[in-house]
């Protein structure tokens, strides 16, 4: 266990001398939670509560022949029983990402069953209890129908359609060209192909999704409480049951158990809200485990990489040709623009000339897919990541020498790729030098060789990762042409009170993230006031400004960004105020700590509290024409954002790109095939860290997804479509035994972009860890001439590999 | 559903409720005391969140039944807080190591560490491990975790001398 060796190196990264951005202080959100104080949806109560429960369909895809809920609904404690048929015909369908008019999604299924676990009714109850035991008396008569469960299948069905409206299963299938691929091909002095697969698991927080409805009759509000995270939902909320968006009131000030993405239960909070409003009572609805896994819509991507990489004798890689086939489940949601995302970094760290992509998306009858940790980078990254090691092994090279051929250099930033983002900042070379020798490197080499001789399989992964940050979701556009919207914006009102206290106001939930922290440390950093006596409150949607919510590792760069602007207005109000009264120009007066003085007379000068007294209580004192109060508003918009795509499909995408050198040390028992990861090293650069313990937290935190996503994680379904991975002893999570004691390092290089330097770090761990972790797995096969390029890499895949070859 | 009448003791406090022999104590904790802290994570006993300790020893209150309790003593998470509810020691190594994230997972992760360190104020990283084995944490990868557990243990210590 290794503390960060910290050359942090961040105060003064900027040129300014920082007091709290930085440093290491406590995280503000902490005290409510060791205390066991914190408000999950769960642990909000409202009077005459009633608990609903779901019933899933058993099949992957049938008709729905009769539904009778008559013995469900005579139970006592039961007030309702909803069908699809009945939800359906009083809301739309929820809004997909694309526009696919014919897939229908409705929070219930309708006449037909299109996964294992999907929810076919559900019932209200006194108690859950109640709305359980109600369940086992609903009785459904199904005619089972043969399931579409292969994505290759799916993609090539022109029969079996998951959607039989849309005429085929798929849902999205675009080209993309960037630069001379064949030219590059052609030049170059070698080319490989492979294939990787990266599995179906997703992010699994501990708190399942759970939502609480209550309509107000007198004001005509529909209050929600909800564990979301995700963008525009209460539009989509507002959409699905046909109210206007200022109609509904979400809460957000619920504690969020956990999302990294997922935590998007819209079908769920229009359950709870159109229930709500029918019975005149509060509704909620808390997924159980098993209901969450299977039918709460939550899986992340599910992805084939077809991909052929064109690469010089020295190991220079110059091209890719990469053919991507994913697997959305039955209803898409924004899954299919998870195959986007990644083209803001789809040549990763490295200088390859030109890349030619392929993208696929196809319906088959399994669980859908929501947005996952990164947004589909991580398979992507991983794909980019075995193509190097693929070079290094055809060549004979070693691999680390050919990524230091292949990575940018530090004096070519900002450097444009291919598909047209500028990375903003980067020292690739540095942080992976510094990912060594925090590995050690050189006894990590003898340590693999000397388990080797004594007979063991040994490795050592080595994976250089991006993630970029910020949250510009232009890559919508480039799958969907009528999708011209280049606003990602993010905002808060910062108030000073007749007592000058500062209070901030976010517009967005969060769950672990720290964002109170980090908007109180940014605020006090630029007013110069201790960060603990801020006060941070989340406002409900009705009051929040405009907010694109906590995705893509984007808070630190946006709500920073937009903290920092508000504070700046804070401080030119507080300056005109004195300028006015002190009757001297503003150019002639400093702020320090909240007093402004005259720089050639000190003595000259207005306290924090005079200027507090004068914006609330003495008119006569503010400067003409100045409104009365102290506060500001500030919406920022994404930096280096803003364009439409060009002609040849490049834009700028996301804004900030942090970066990560992952060196994992593993041994695999050949009898059983078990992997042992024994160790593990992280350099980790995301410009600026605002707060050192929350970005080490996200660091490990994400790495120990990816370990999971590697070796363990899998929804698995049988060839008939059964899911197989509903509980926590079949979708196997890690524990702390999984995870290796981790040496963890920061490096900074800031990005131009950001207020304080700062950039995205809550995906990054779990963005380069999948990768270092198979590019271990497959050095410890080396000597066997063995590879494996399908995550999960579970024990048995590994052993049947060892010992027949068959993978 | 016929009721039966339960007696216990909750963080020093006696409870006297009558319950369906069904009730889980994870609910009736939650539900029926209004000690919330204690979390539900995946009822079927793996993930830990819903940690008590009972009569000392950590369970998953997931997977006892109320009536079950009846007559034995309970800790909850908010039976580790100092008299006026601010942060106990164990908790305030917890904030002072950011041994959390979300917090959904954090009470029974506090509840498996006081259970370790009430008989051993100087435990190993495998014997943390082994402590904390039974808590799934999707946020923090257990270092800061592991962390917090041996600050507090150096605390003890520190305190003990």
């Amino acid at each position: 266990m290794t503390a960060a060796t910290g050359d942090a190196g961040n105060a003064g990264a900027m040129g300014r001398n920082l007091h709290y951005v930085a440093q290491k202080r406590r995280v503000r959100e902490d005290r409510r939670f060791v205390t066991g104080t914190g408000k999950f949806v769960q642990d909000v109560t409202l009077p005459d509560t009633r608990h609903a429960a779901v019933l899933p369909s058993p099949y992957p895809r049938a008709r729905i022949l009769s539904v009778d809920t008559a013995a469900a609904e005579a139970l006592d404690g039961v007030h309702m029983v909803l069908t699809g048929q009945q939800m359906a015909a009083d809301c739309n369908p929820i809004r997909l990402g694309l526009k696919l008019p014919e897939v229908k999604w409705y929070p219930l299924a309708v006449d037909m069953t299109r996964y294992a676990g999907e929810w076919v009714a559900i019932v209200v109850a006194d108690t859950a209890y109640i709305a359980e035991d109600a369940l086992a008396l609903i009785q459904v008569e199904y005619e089972p129908l043969a399931p579409v469960i292969d994505p290759e299948q799916a993609f090539a069905e022109t029969d079996l359609l998951v959607h039989p409206g849309h005429g085929s299963n798929v849902l999205y299938h675009g080209h993309f060209l960037w630069g001379d691929v064949d030219g590059d091909f052609a030049a170059a002095d070698d080319s490989l192909s492979f294939r990787a697969r990266w599995g179906r698991s997703s992010t699994v927080p501990i708190e399942t999704f759970g939502a609480l409805a209550r309509w107000d009759a007198g004001t005509e509000i529909l209050d929600i409480w909800a564990s979301i995270q995700m963008p525009n939902f209460v539009e989509l909320l507002a959409s699905t049951l046909g109210y206007p968006l200022n109609n509904i009131r979400l809460h957000q000030d619920v504690d969020v158990g956990g999302s990294y993405g997922v935590k998007r239960g819209i079908k769920q909070s229009v359950l709870v809200a159109y229930l709500a409003r029918k019975l005149r009572m509060p509704v909620r609805l808390i997924e159980d485990r098993l209901v969450n896994m299977a039918g709460g819509d939550a899986h992340g991507p599910d992805r084939i990489f077809d991909t052929d990489v064109a690469f010089t004798n020295d190991g220079i890689i110059k091209s890719l040709k990469i053919r991507a086939l994913d697997d959305a489940g039955a209803y898409p949601g924004r899954a299919p623009f998870q195959l986007a995302k990644p083209i803001s970094a789809i040549v990763g760290p490295y200088t390859i000339n030109s890349v030619k992509y392929e993208a696929i998306s196809v319906a088959t009858n399994k669980t859908g897919q929501v947005p996952v940790r990164g947004f589909g980078q991580a398979p992507t990254n991983y794909m980019i990541e075995m193509a190097v090691d693929a070079v290094a092994r055809h060549l004979d090279l070693d691999r680390l020498e050919v990524r230091r051929r292949n990575l940018i250099p530090s004096d070519a930033f900002p450097y444009r790729i291919p598909s047209g983002s500028d990375y903003d900042s980067g020292d690739y070379h540095t942080v992976l030098q510094k990912g060594l020798d925090l590995a050690r490197y050189d006894e990590l080499l003898q340590r693999r060789d000397k388990a080797r001789a004594e007979g063991r399989l040994a490795g050592i992964g080595i994976a250089t990762c991006l993630e970029p940050g910020g949250g510009n979701n232009i890559f919508e556009y480039l799958m969907d042409p009528t999708a011209e919207i280049t606003t990602f914006m993010e905002a808060c009102e910062v108030k000073v009170d007749p007592q000058g206290r500062i209070t901030g106001m976010m517009g967005t939930t969060t769950s672990g993230q720290g964002h109170e922290t980090l908007f109180a440390t940014i605020l006090g950093e630029e007013l110069e006031f201790d960060p603990d006596e801020i006060r941070i409150v989340h406002a409900d949607s009705l009051s929040a400004l405009p907010t694109r919510s906590p995705v893509a590792s984007r808070m630190a760069i946006m709500l920073g960004g937009a903290a920092t602007g508000a504070a700046g207005k804070i401080k030119d109000r507080a300056m005109a105020i004195a300028a006015f009264n002190l009757d001297r120009p503003a150019a002639d007066l400093e702020y320090s700590g909240g007093t402004i003085s005259d720089r050639n007379d000190p003595s000259r000068k207005l306290t924090w509290a005079e200027i507090c007294f004068i914006a609330y209580r003495a008119y006569h004192k503010l400067p003409p024409g100045m409104e009365p109060g102290f506060h500001a508003q500030f919406v920022f918009q994404v930096p280096g954002g803003g364009q439409l795509p060009d002609a040849r499909n490049r834009v700028q995408i996301y804004p900030c790109f942090s970066f990560q050198a992952h060196i994992p040390y593993v041994e695999i028992d050949p009898g059983t095939g078990k992997v042992s990861v024994l160790d593990y090293a992280i350099a980790h650069d995301c410009g600026t860290v605002i707060n050192p313990d929350i970005v080490r937290g996200m660091v490990i935190g994400g790495l120990a997804h990816g370990i999971g996503a590697a070796l363990y994680e899998k929804f698995a379904y049988d060839g008939e479509g059964q899911f197989l991975s509903a509980s926590f002893a079949d979708y196997l999570m890690p524990s702390v035994h999984e995870i290796p004691d981790v040496k963890d390092v920061e490096h900074c290089t800031p990005s131009p972009l950001t207020s304080h330097g700062q950039k995205g770090s809550g995906e990054g761990g779990y963005l380069g860890a999948p990768a270092a972790i198979a590019s271990a797995v497959n050095d410890a096969l080396h000597p066997l001439g063995l590879t494996i390029l399908e995550l999960p890499m579970r024990m048995h895949k590994i052993e049947a590999l060892i010992n027949d070859g068959s993978g | 559903m016929s009721q039966r009448e339960i007696n216990l003791s909750i963080n020093g406090k006696t409870y006297a409720a009558a319950v369906e022999p069904r009730l889980s104590l994870l609910d009736f904790l939650r539900d029926h005391a209004g000690l919330t802290g204690t979390h539900v994570g995946c009822e079927h006993g793996v993930c830990g969140a819903c940690s008590i300790l009972f009569d000392g020893v950590p369970i998953r209150s997931c997977l006892m039944l109320a009536v079950q309790a009846d007559g034995h003593a309970i800790t909850t998470v908010e039976g580790l807080c100092n008299e006026d509810g601010a942060p106990g020691p164990l908790q305030d190594a917890f904030q002072e190591a950011h041994g959390l994230q979300c917090g959904y997972c954090t009470p029974g992760m506090l509840i498996s560490a006081q259970a370790l360190l009430a008989g051993n104020s100087d435990p190993s990283i495998a014997e943390i491990k082994d402590a904390i084995g039974g808590n799934l944490c999707r946020c923090t990868g257990y270092v800061q975790i592991i962390e917090a557990i041996q600050l507090a243990a150096s605390r003890l210590r520190e305190a003990g001398q």
